[in-house]
């Protein structure tokens, strides 16, 4: 079984990680700009962070075999800093054309603010006029429905392109406004207090595969990697098949992160054919 | 521990605990019936729904887990 990632903080989590995500059958993992615990006070702050997440954390991930791709953005929780935001905003398309920087994430709302609204449009503007993917991410708990609703309004006045926007952190209460509006919708599952294994399970057999992602956005939190291969168990032992287990935790990801030529890891699809066994193939 | 302290710590968990049990009846209402032969009504549902009933009523003693365990035990001693 092999899984993609598409949201994890590889900066702060542990080395460790890597390796018992390759044991596990990870291939990639693709990390989105986010906040760090504190706030940065300089934009050469976050400018040293994309360079860390866009030249560092690759290598690290490449010693285990993982490749590993990245978004760059002001985080929601950050950009209530109106100066502050612009002036990192202004240094952000010269990350662009990195090798393995995927687009502009995660960006969005976290108390739904004015501030926080301001930043999130002007980013997706400059997602929209230098073509990049679009990660979005919505708030946690009971910020959630209104900071979905306002996102889903600001996509549609901005006219994107809904193939190739993600709107994370969807639960049963948003999802079905986020499929139905034709973006992508992500489920991100944590160890306790938000989306578990079981509901993404839920959710995957109520709306069907399509445009659905599952990852595990492990950061510095209470949360882990392998909450993805928690629900890929959950999903095979409700009688999924293997193919099916692939196309929602290796190809959809995939299929989305791929709409960006700089990720180059194609959907697999099983053989119907048994392959023959060294023994039987001998004369 | 004051009573805010409790809900501090314990709100979150909480709120996890309600939609997980919220989710598995959905999933329950969602699944297909059992084999013929089989009761529909499982003893083990009507149980969950008095314990949930218990969960919500007001009561002079901090009991609501012991009286849940009683309802959940065997009534045979």
């Amino acid at each position: 079984m092999y899984y993609i990632q598409p949201h994890y903080h590889g900066i702060s989590r542990t080395t460790q990680d890597y390796a018992r995500m390759a044991q596990a059958g990870v291939v990639a993992v693709a990390e989105p700009s986010f906040w760090a615990g504190f706030d940065h006070q300089y934009a050469g702050s976050f400018i040293d962070y994309f360079r860390q997440i866009s030249e560092f954390e690759p290598t690290r991930a490449a010693q285990y075999g993982i490749r590993h791709f990245c978004w760059i953005a002001v985080n929601p929780k950050e950009s209530e800093n109106l100066s502050l935001s612009r002036e990192v905003m202004t240094a952000m398309p010269s990350f662009f054309d990195k090798p393995t920087v995927l687009g502009i994430g995660e960006i969005g709302l976290n108390k739904n603010t004015r501030n926080e609204l301001v930043i999130f449009q002007e980013q997706l503007e400059l997602a929209i006029k230098y073509r990049q993917l679009v990660l979005i991410h919505t708030p946690h708990l009971a910020d959630k429905r209104k900071g979905t609703q306002l996102t889903l309004e600001l996509l549609h006045n901005l006219h994107a392109d809904p193939q190739r926007v993600w709107i994370d952190h969807v639960e049963e209460h948003t999802i079905k406004a986020v499929l139905d509006a034709g973006y992508w919708a992500g489920m991100t599952l944590y160890p306790t207090t938000k989306m578990s294994p079981s509901r993404a399970a839920d959710m995957l057999e109520i709306y069907g595969s399509e445009r659905l992602l599952v990852n595990s956005s492990a950061d510095w939190g209470p949360s882990s990697p392998f909450t993805l291969q928690e629900c890929a168990m959950e999903y095979r032992s409700r009688g999924h098949s293997e193919q099916e287990l692939i196309d929602v935790f290796h190809n959809n990801p995939a299929r989305f992160l791929g709409q960006s030529s700089k990720f180059d890891i194609s959907p697999i699809g099983l053989s119907p054919e048994p392959i023959a066994n060294s023994t039987s193939a001998r004369p | 521990m004051n009573k805010n302290n409790v809900l501090d710590r314990y709100y979150l968990d909480c709120r996890c605990m309600l939609l997980e049990l919220a989710a598995t009846l959905d999933r329950y209402d969602r699944a297909a019936l059992p084999p013929r032969g089989v009761k529909p009504v499982d003893e083990r549902l009507l149980r969950l729904g008095r314990a949930i009933a218990i969960l919500s009523q007001a009561s002079a003693q901090p009991d609501r887990t012991q009286r849940i365990l009683q309802l959940l035990s065997d009534p045979d001693l």
